[in-house]
Parts: C-alpha cells; sequence; structure tokens
C-alpha cells in the first residue's frame, strides 16, 4: 500500500490523527499526518463553493496575521480562511525594515503571547523564525512561509490539487523547474511528494540549484526537455530576482530559453500533465501566458482555491485542542 | 614565596607524563622531578592528580577572566577584531595590559588598517607595543597582492600571520556549509571547498616569501591534506581547530539551534573525521576555544541573523580531555596542543614545565565527572553548542606567575 492511500482519519482518532502543536514544516510529519490534512482540506472545498460559506466553529478564536515580509495572497488565503470559520482575524503587517532584527522578534512574539492570541499565522524572510517564535509562545503557529525554509500550507495545497486531478499523489512523476535554491515552496513539496511516494524531478541551472537535493529523495536534472519525459506534473515556480544577490543566471531571455514552459516543451510531458505555479507568475519568463492559462492543464487558479481550504483545515486543526473538540482536548 | 607541588602526576608536553614533584620560587619553575621539597617551602599535595602547564588559548575574541581562570587559561592570543580594532599601538598596548595579573592578554594585531584587507597595518610599531602575531581577523584578505605584502612584511620582523581562511566570494553571506542540513533548512551555505581554496592560495604565498603562517581553524579534509603537503615542502604553517568542529558536524545546527552557529560553519561529518585524524597524526598544532561569547541579543535571533561564536573557554580543557579518554590523543598531545604550541607560535617561552618558565600551572583532576550547563557558566555568556554534555575532568587550581589564582 502506498502512502497516500492510507485513510488515517477512519483509523486514527482525534489528536493521534495529528499530534503537533504547530505547522513549521513538512519535515517531521508523518505521511499519514499529511493525508489527514488533506482529508481535512476536502470538506473545505465544496463548503467553499456554496453560496453561504460561513461556518461559526472558529468563533471567539483570535487568529493573528503577522507577516514580516511582503506577501498579498497568502495574506488575503490565511484571512479569508479564519474569517470564514468564524475567527476574529487581525493582519499585523510589520515592514520589513521596521522589525526585522534583535529582541524585536522575540519581543512580538511574546506581545502576541500576551494578546492571548489562540493561532498566529507568521511569513518572515528569515529561515527558522517561526521556529523561534514558535517556542516562545503558548497558542499553535503556522508557518506562512520562512525564508527560504518552508511554506507548508503551500506544499498541502499543491498535492491536494495533484491528488484531485490525477487521482492519486503515490506514482505520479511531478517535475519541479526553476530557482530551488532560494525557494521554500520547493522545499515543503519536495518533503511531501516524496513523503507521499510521488517521484519528484527538480530542475534547475546548477546555480540555483542546493548542493544536497539529491538527499530530499528527489532526482536532479538540468535539462528540463529530459527531466519532462513522462511527466504527470509540471511544477513552475518563480524567478526570484528579489533574492538574487549574485550572477545566478546570465539572463532572464536565456533563463526563459532553457527552463521556461511553452507549449512545445510542455508536449515532451504526458499529454494529459498538469500545469502549476504557485504564483506570482513572471510570464513569459518562467511560463508563457499560453501555457499558464491552457484550459484543462493549468491548475494555477486551482491551486488558489485549494489554498483557502487547506489554511481553513489547518486552523481548524490546530485550533481543536484549544477549543476543546471531542478527542482532541 | 617558594611552593612544593609534591605527589604530583607531571604531564608535559616535551618531559611526558610522569610521576614527580615541581617547585616553584617566585614567578618561575624552579625544579621538576624527583626531589625533595625543601624547609619553609608551600606545600601542595597534589594527591596523584595531573599537575600540568597552564593553557595558552590561541586566537579568542574576548578577555573572559571568569571563563578563562575557570578553564586553566592563564594567557590569551586576542584576535584584532575588537573594538576598537587593534591596528593602532595605543590600543594595542592597552589590551595588553587589560587582564593582568591573573590572565596575560597577548594582542594580536590587525594586519591590514582597520582589518579592511587594503593597506598594511604598522606591524612593527604595534609589534613593539605588545603585538605577539599579527591576523587578518574574521575575514579573509580576497586581494592576493596584499596577502603577498602581509605575509613578506611580517616575515621581515619575525611575526606569524594568523590568517581566516575562507574564500569571501565562496562564502559571502553563508551561514552553513553546503549539505542536507543547510538545504533541508533553507540556510544559505557555502561549499567547503571555500576553505580549502583559501588555504590553498595563502600556501602557495607563505611559501614564497617564507612567512610564518598559522591557520586559526582548519576544519575540512582537503585543508588538512593541503597544510600536510605545504609542510613536506617547507612551508612554515600550523593550524589550530576548536573542540567544536571536532566534536560536531553540520547536523547540529538542526532545530536552527543558534549555539551551534559558528564561524567556519559546522562541516560535514566525513571532514569531522578527518580533523579528528589530522588532530591524531600531528597535523593540527593547536586546540583553541575561540571563546567568543554571545548573549541572547545576538544568539535568540532566527539563525541566519545570529551572531557566528561559542562560548568556549570554559569547556575546552574538558572537551579535550575526553579526547584523551576515548584514545583519539595522549595526554602529552594534549597538552602540546593546548600550551606548548600555540605558546611557541606566540614566541612565548611558557607552555612546558621546564625549569626557568613562568610558573603558569594547572591542577587537573582528569575523572571528575561533570555536565556541561549552559545557564550555569561562569563566562560573559553561556553559548554552548555542548548544553548538557556530561563530561569528565575539571581545573583544581590555576597558577599564574608564581601566585595561586583559585
Amino acid at each position: 500500500m502506498s502512502a497516500s492511500d492510507h485513510s488515517p482519519a477512519a483509523v486514527l482518532p482525534g489528536r493521534v490523527a495529528f499530534p503537533h502543536r504547530h505547522l513549521t514544516g513538512i519535515g517531521g510529519l508523518q505521511p499519514h499526518e499529511i493525508t489527514f490534512l488533506l482529508d481535512e482540506s476536502e470538506q473545505w472545498i465544496e463548503a467553499n463553493r456554496a453560496r453561504a460559506k460561513n461556518d461559526r466553529r472558529l468563533d471567539g478564536v483570535t487568529q493573528i496575521n503577522a507577516f514580516f515580509e511582503n506577501s498579498t495572497r497568502t495574506l488575503l488565503s490565511f484571512e479569508i480562511a479564519g474569517k470564514r470559520l468564524g475567527a476574529d482575524v487581525v493582519n499585523m503587517g510589520v515592514g520589513q525594515s521596521s522589525v526585522k532584527k534583535g529582541e524585536t522578534l522575540i519581543d512580538t512574539a511574546v506581545t502576541l503571547n500576551a494578546m492571548r492570541a489562540d493561532v498566529i499565522v507568521i511569513r518572515h524572510g528569515s529561515s527558522g523564525a517561526v521556529q523561534l517564535i514558535a517556542d516562545k509562545v503558548d497558542c499553535p503557529v503556522l508557518n506562512a512561509g520562512d525564508g527560504s525554509h518552508e511554506h507548508p500550507t503551500q506544499a498541502l495545497l499543491d498535492a491536494l490539487t495533484i491528488r484531485r486531478r490525477r487521482g492519486s499523489i503515490a506514482g505520479q512523476r511531478v517535475v519541479i523547474c526553476g530557482d530551488v535554491l532560494h525557494s521554500r515552496v520547493a522545499r515543503s513539496n519536495m518533503l511531501a511528494l516524496a513523503s507521499l511516494a510521488a517521484e519528484v524531478r527538480v530542475v534547475g541551472p546548477s546555480t540555483l540549484m542546493p548542493a544536497a537535493v539529491e538527499q530530499m529523495a528527489v532526482t536532479r536534472f538540468t535539462d528540463f526537455d529530459a527531466a519532462l519525459d513522462g511527466a504527470d506534473v509540471v511544477m513552475m515556480l518563480r524567478l526570484q530576482n528579489e533574492r538574487m544577490s549574485g550572477a545566478f543566471i546570465p539572463s532572464t531571455r536565456e533563463y526563459h530559453r532553457r527552463y521556461g514552459l511553452t507549449p512545445e516543451r510542455l508536449a515532451l510531458a504526458k499529454p494529459d500533465a498538469l500545469v502549476m505555479h504557485p504564483g506570482p507568475m513572471n510570464r513569459g519568463v518562467e511560463i508563457t501566458s499560453s501555457v499558464a492559462d491552457m484550459p484543462g492543464r493549468s491548475a494555477i487558479t486551482e491551486q488558489v482555491e485549494m489554498g483557502v481550504a487547506v489554511r481553513m483545515a489547518c486552523l481548524d486543526v490546530l485550533t481543536r485542542r484549544a477549543r476543546g473538540v471531542e478527542g482532541w482536548a | 614565596m617558594t611552593t612544593a607541588f609534591v605527589n604530583a602526576t607531571l604531564v608535559c608536553p616535551d618531559g611526558g607524563k610522569r610521576q614527580g614533584n615541581l617547585l616553584v620560587e617566585g614567578d618561575c619553575i624552579m625544579r621538576v622531578g624527583d626531589f625533595d621539597a625543601p624547609v619553609g617551602a608551600a606545600i601542595v599535595d597534589c594527591r596523584g592528580r595531573m599537575l600540568a602547564p597552564a593553557i595558552v588559548d590561541l586566537g579568542v575574541f574576548a578577555i573572559d577572566k571568569p571563563a578563562c581562570l575557570a578553564g586553566g587559561i592563564v594567557r590569551v592570543g586576542l584576535m584584532p577584531d575588537q573594538s576598537p580594532i587593534l591596528d593602532d599601538p595605543g590600543i594595542v598596548q592597552r589590551a595588553a595590559d587589560m587582564g593582568k595579573p591573573e590572565l596575560w592578554v597577548h594582542p594580536i594585531a590587525a594586519a591590514t588598517r582597520a582589518l579592511a584587507g587594503i593597506d598594511l597595518a604598522e606591524m612593527a610599531i604595534n609589534q613593539e607595543a605588545g603585538a605577539r602575531a599579527v591576523a587578518t581577523g574574521r575575514g579573509w584578505i580576497a586581494d592576493s597582492g596584499v596577502m603577498r605584502r602581509v605575509l613578506a612584511y611580517a616575515a621581515d620582523i619575525g611575526l606569524t600571520v594568523v590568517a581566516h581562511p575562507e574564500d569571501a566570494g565562496l562564502a559571502a553571506g553563508a551561514v552553513a556549509t553546503e549539505g542536507e542540513t543547510a538545504t533541508r533548512l533553507g540556510l544559505r551555505a557555502a561549499p567547503a571547498i571555500a576553505e580549502s581554496l583559501a588555504i590553498a592560495r595563502d600556501l602557495m604565498l607563505a611559501g614564497e616569501t617564507g612567512a610564518a603562517l598559522h591557520f586559526r581553524q582548519v576544519t575540512t579534509a582537503k585543508g588538512f591534506d593541503l597544510i600536510r603537503a605545504a609542510r613536506a615542502r617547507g612551508v612554515r604553517v600550523t593550524c589550530g581547530i576548536s573542540p567544536g568542529h571536532l566534536l560536531l558536524s553540520d547536523i547540529a545546527m538542526n532545530d536552527f539551534r543558534t549555539f551551534a552557529h559558528l564561524s567556519p560553519p559546522l562541516r560535514s561529518e566525513d571532514d569531522r573525521r578527518a580533523a579528528l585524524a589530522a588532530l591524531a597524526d600531528g597535523t593540527i598544532d593547536v586546540l583553541t576555544s575561540s571563546h567568543d561569547p554571545r548573549g541572547p541579543e545576538e544568539k535568540r535571533l532566527p539563525f541566519a541573523d545570529s551572531a557566528p561564536g561559542m562560548s568556549g573557554a570554559e569547556t575546552l580543557l574538558p572537551l579535550g580531555l575526553g579526547m584523551v579518554h576515548d584514545g583519539t590523543i595522549t595526554i602529552e598531545r594534549l597538552f602540546a596542543l593546548l600550551a606548548r604550541n600555540p605558546a611557541r607560535i606566540l614566541g612565548l617561552d611558557t607552555g612546558t614545565l621546564a625549569a626557568g618558565q613562568p610558573a603558569d600551572l594547572i591542577l587537573v583532576d582528569p575523572n571528575i565527572g561533570a555536565q556541561i550547563v549552559a545557564d550555569r557558566m561562569v563566562g560573559r555568556a553561556g553559548n554552548t553548542p555542548f548544553d548538557g554534555l556530561p563530561v569528565q575532568g575539571r581545573v583544581k587550581m590555576v597558577m599564574k606567575g608564581g601566585s595561586i589564582l583559585a
């Protein structure tokens, strides 16, 4: 039986199904725990498509979205997720310049704690910052992206998208292409998809590839065309120009020529291969518009939709203990 | 004042390990061996415990007297990375006087002005002010022309150059060594060859200029190989290492433990094993604490934002004794690494139990069990990656220049 064929929700009750206090990353999660979160997310997809979207289970819960790094999409997704569950959502946008270093981060954590937040969602530009805060507060902490480390809800929403579109994750050949070196999305996806028994291929120039990436149970390619052979899913990463302080690539023009996903290149994958992108996209750089908008093939807007469902599930699961839900208290 | 240490296990890097007595008169060692204590001498019965030369810690970043005395260190080679930087004779002289009489500070002056790697500092004047060596500090001199001139000039005046071997182009912004841990944690990492590349260049320049070159920390297998080869062809090179790089690999950074954020960063397990082999086979000359106390303001931060460095003075000897207990090195070799060799590099006439040398001694019980506890360290900060580690061995007494300090 492959990892993704587990049906743990039926087997493992309450906290046994997901014993973690925080969600700081995919690393450290068992395959059945990932599957549990995906199963929990499923119920919210239909709920979100209904006209009346409100569920009051997080009534009285204070959710603070502390974003130390700019983000519109993820912040919005978490805000909508919390509000649809009835939580009191507070967004704390902290400019990168005003709060970045020193005790300030710990002070912020202590302050949030003193304000009796019930769940804190954090995005930060430094790898490990979320863990640092999680160690200092009493309530669950959800990682909305920390540096180049992890972005677990993105990986969960990607996995959910793949599972729904392809029927399963186990055995799928997933190609992740682009700036893997700087990408927290890639790290979380490699961990989640490999854990759920997908065959993961990473591709990009060596200058944008972490040194020991093969040790994360993935296969490394530099030739995009070769990597695409037999691919079920092609996941493109944004070329993160803002993270590049040196000469990582000669030009975006050359990058597009070698790693841009064009219709011709997509033809090297399976005929029904899924196209994914965590957004925002650099159209014409890592992906052409004709591929990004390709009906039936592109799952990019669906990923956004799954994002809200996954975040609702994570907020619900992580606050169950505090809410005294049976089996979790 | 005459003090006789009797019933001691004498441990000397030159004389070996043997039972005997040691006589101190004034501030010097007068006699060592089998003799009767003279009438009127104060008697210290060592009860079989080890009497060894006090530690000379080459390459610390802070003057931390309590930590040093707790660790059996009576002399430190102070790195130039201070505030202000040790590049001016007044500052050098002041640093040299800061710890006396308990702790003697031997300044290692900046090799270039403000450690900027551009203009030569006043090495000879700083030498007159008390500098015992010159150093590139925490950084590498990227300009090969400047480094060549630093080595040539230092050779002219008989000063050793203490270099930090890490190619700045490869290591810029990195807080970890490339490998699985750095990849998983998403930390900016540099390849381990950043070290060997820098070593290779500096060895070639040292060979050409005839300078004495000391690498404060060498931590990679390739680096040790280069040093072995250079020595074989006559290059005057020595190197050191701290217990952190001998006993920990990059796995210690898991969970973003900033106490394991060191400079150079912790290496792979293969490199760590190579370092242990280099310690055993004599390639490594110096065991240093690299003492760099950092409080929570600098360590309780996201890993990449935290300051590198560990508080090491108190734990240097117990961790070194651990390597004796497990058979990696002999006790005589340990004290060559801790006392004799660093003293020679700094041009100090100390570090052994020879008659005529300063009476800088420590009495050690190598078998007392203890635990390293960060919160209970007596130094300026408890930033040790060895928190919770059980160790064996403790300093029972410290003598500096004939005076018993602790």
